[in-house]
Order: C-alpha cells, then sequence, then structure tokens
C-alpha cells in the first residue's frame, strides 16, 4: 500500500513539472500558455453554474423532505429477503445524487457497524465503484449545452442500478471465500 | 434530466409536506444553492488550473505523444470520431486521471473532452451516442485505487483497509463493462 500511495503521490507533481520542463524544452512560452489556457475556465464554470445550481437544489430538498427515508423503508424488506445489511440501502441511494453526503452516511456506517462488518464492506465498494451521476451529468451536459439526451439519463440509472447489485454480489462472494 | 427534475422537486414538495417538513425543505433548497456557489468556486480554481496545463501540453506537442501512447483503447470505443482530433486526446486524459483517482483533474479534463466532442456537432442540441459513452464510462468511476474509502476505513481501526482494492477494482470493471453493454444494447433496440 505504501508505494502504491506514494505513486498515486507522485503522479500530479511530476505531470505538471515534465509538462513544463518539455515545453521548455521545445521554446514554448510556457506562462503565457498558461495563463491563456487557464482564461476558458471562467467561461466553462459561468455556463456550468445553472446547472449545478438546478441539481443540487433539488437532491438537496429531496433530501430534507425525508422522501430517502421513506424509500429506505420500501427497500429495507426487499433487502432482507437477500441478507444483505439494512444499512447499504442508504449508501446505494445516497451515492448517484451526492459526493459530501454519501462520505458522510459512509463514516457513519463505519462507525456504528465497526469497519470490518459486511456492510462497512458492502458500503466500501460501493463508495468506490459507483460515481455522483447527477453531478456527472449536470457538469458534463451543462459544460456544452446539451438539452436532449435521448437514452442517457435512464441507461445511467439502470447502470446505477446494476453496479449497487455488482458490489453487493462480489463481496458477498469474498466474504464466503473467508 | 427535465423529467427527473422535475420528480425530484415534486417528491420532495410532496413527500416534505406529507412529513411536516416544509420548513426544512424551504431551508435546504437555499443551501443547495449555497453548495453550488461553493463547488462552483472551487471547479473555477481547478478547472483553469488544468486548462492552463492542457495548454502547454497542446503547445508544445506532448499531448500528441501522450495520446498515441493510449489511444488504441479510446479508437476502439469511439469508432466515430476521427484520429486525428483533440477529443481522443481529452477523453484518453480524463480516462487516465478517473483512472488514478485524480477527481480534481479529472472534471476538468472531462469537460474539455465534451467540448471537443460537441465540435464535432457544433450545432446540436442533442447528444451524440459518443457523448453518451463517454458520460457512461465517467459515471461507471473506474478507479485502481479508492483512497479516500481505504482511509477511512483504517481510521475506524480496520485490521486490513487494503482488503477492499480487488473487489472494488472488480466491481469497477464489472460494472462499466455492464453499463457499457446497456448503453450498446438501449441502442441496438431503439435503432
Amino acid at each position: 500500500m505504501k508505494t502504491v500511495s506514494l505513486i498515486s503521490q507522485l503522479i500530479i507533481p511530476l505531470f505538471i513539472l515534465f509538462a513544463i520542463l518539455y515545453g521548455w524544452a521545445k521554446k514554448v512560452r510556457v506562462y503565457d500558455c498558461f495563463v491563456s489556457g487557464a482564461k476558458g475556465g471562467v467561461g466553462v464554470v459561468v455556463r456550468v453554474f445553472p446547472y449545478l445550481l438546478a441539481i443540487f437544489v433539488a437532491v438537496k430538498g429531496f433530501q430534507a423532505s425525508g422522501a430517502f427515508e421513506f424509500a429506505e423503508q420500501l427497500l429495507r424488506g426487499l433487502l432482507g429477503v437477500f441478507h444483505v445489511p439494512i444499512d447499504v440501502v442508504s449508501i446505494a441511494l445516497i451515492k448517484p445524487l451526492s459526493g459530501s453526503a454519501s462520505l458522510g452516511v459512509f463514516t457513519n456506517i463505519v462507525q456504528t457497524n465497526g469497519p470490518d462488518s459486511l456492510a462497512s464492506l458492502i458500503s466500501a465498494v460501493i463508495m468506490g465503484s459507483a460515481e455522483t451521476t447527477f453531478y456527472v451529468l449536470a457538469v458534463y451536459l451543462g459544460a456544452v449545452g446539451i438539452k436532449r439526451t435521448r437514452y442517457l439519463v435512464p441507461v445511467c440509472l439502470i447502470a446505477d442500478l446494476v453496479g449497487i447489485i455488482i458490489a453487493i454480489s462480489i463481496v458477498k462472494f469474498f466474504s464466503h471465500l473467508g | 434530466m427535465n423529467t427527473v427534475w422535475i420528480l425530484l422537486m415534486v417528491a420532495s414538495v410532496l413527500i416534505s409536506f406529507l412529513n411536516g417538513r416544509l420548513d426544512a425543505f424551504t431551508k435546504s433548497i437555499f443551501e443547495g444553492a449555497k453548495s453550488a456557489v461553493e463547488v462552483s468556486l472551487f471547479l473555477l480554481g481547478i478547472v483553469s488550473l488544468w486548462l492552463g496545463i492542457t495548454r502547454i501540453i497542446e503547445d508544445s506537442g506532448l499531448i500528441h505523444r501522450l495520446s498515441n501512447f493510449f489511444q488504441y483503447f479510446v479508437r476502439r470505443l469511439f469508432k466515430n470520431i476521427p484520429p486525428e482530433h483533440p477529443a481522443i486526446t481529452s477523453i484518453t486524459l480524463n480516462l487516465l486521471a478517473n483512472l488514478f483517482g485524480l477527481g480534481n483533474a479529472a472534471t476538468p479534463l472531462g469537460i474539455k473532452a465534451m467540448q471537443d466532442l460537441k465540435a464535432l456537432h457544433p450545432d446540436g442540441e442533442t447528444i451524440t451516442f459518443e457523448m453518451m459513452v463517454f458520460i457512461v464510462v465517467n459515471t461507471a468511476s473506474i478507479q485502481l485505487i479508492p483512497f479516500t474509502v481505504i482511509g477511512i476505513l483504517a481510521d475506524y481501526g480496520s485490521k486490513n483497509p487494503s482488503a477492499i482494492v480487488l473487489p472494488t477494482l472488480l466491481a469497477t470493471f464489472l460494472s462499466a463493462l455492464f453499463a457499457l453493454g446497456i448503453l450498446f444494447a438501449v441502442r441496438r433496440i431503439l435503432k
């Protein structure tokens, strides 16, 4: 683990160093390039902002309304049948919607169940293998002003569901192995 | 997205009414607006930073060398992009950043990739199939090592926090494959 984390710490600094030295060697005005490239950032963020606002307001409102507890109640019975820890429901529901909230929920699961429990392991794999789908959709679609998304959103949601089932099955399989 | 947004908003108002949480709902939408501003400010910094760095590697020609190296897989997945188009490079860089868990670099590079994909169809407001493939791969979040998660497990005294690396890797690759499979299947059905 030590080497792996060292390598991942090195990637960005080395990449930047290499990019600058390579540019310098090729006689590129590195500083002017950087500034003119960075100028484009403002436009991108201004374009993305209203989309982000829309999705954040909807997600926060949804959380505050108690809709999650309602959905959790519905799903709890179902998961009980498959011998899946009920806490998994909350992480599976929140992960596609909000990155920071899912981190909070995950920490809470680890705290209450212990780090080596089945609930924590399944949640950990879901955290690592799922993405905050709605954030990605809002930012990427907003950046280029796409209005008609055809079948993208349903495909993403079905894929999220399949991903969570895969995560649960893999952890259950590994824990059966011992 | 239109349907999703309507569903989320209408359900929130109705459910918070039933739960007697209308107050909390109102407060939360203002909080949501506030965090949109915070996230945008954060994005402003990192997007500009990475666009700056990207410009350096574009102008120095480094970007072509990088992309020649990793293009094979990207070309296979995105058959309709002309081989010399900048989209190939930005998609490659975004996928690499994701792979190494560099979220702060992945989003800006992903935005750049979307803009490059858009350049292939400048007039359309309708999403192209290439954009869908790109977004689906991104929402599957292919990542080699989930550092944050391992860190939290270790903090709470896990005996072997890195034990989740292999299952996560399997899960993330399988779900990416399934996600792409679903996307290609839906396209075939609707054709």
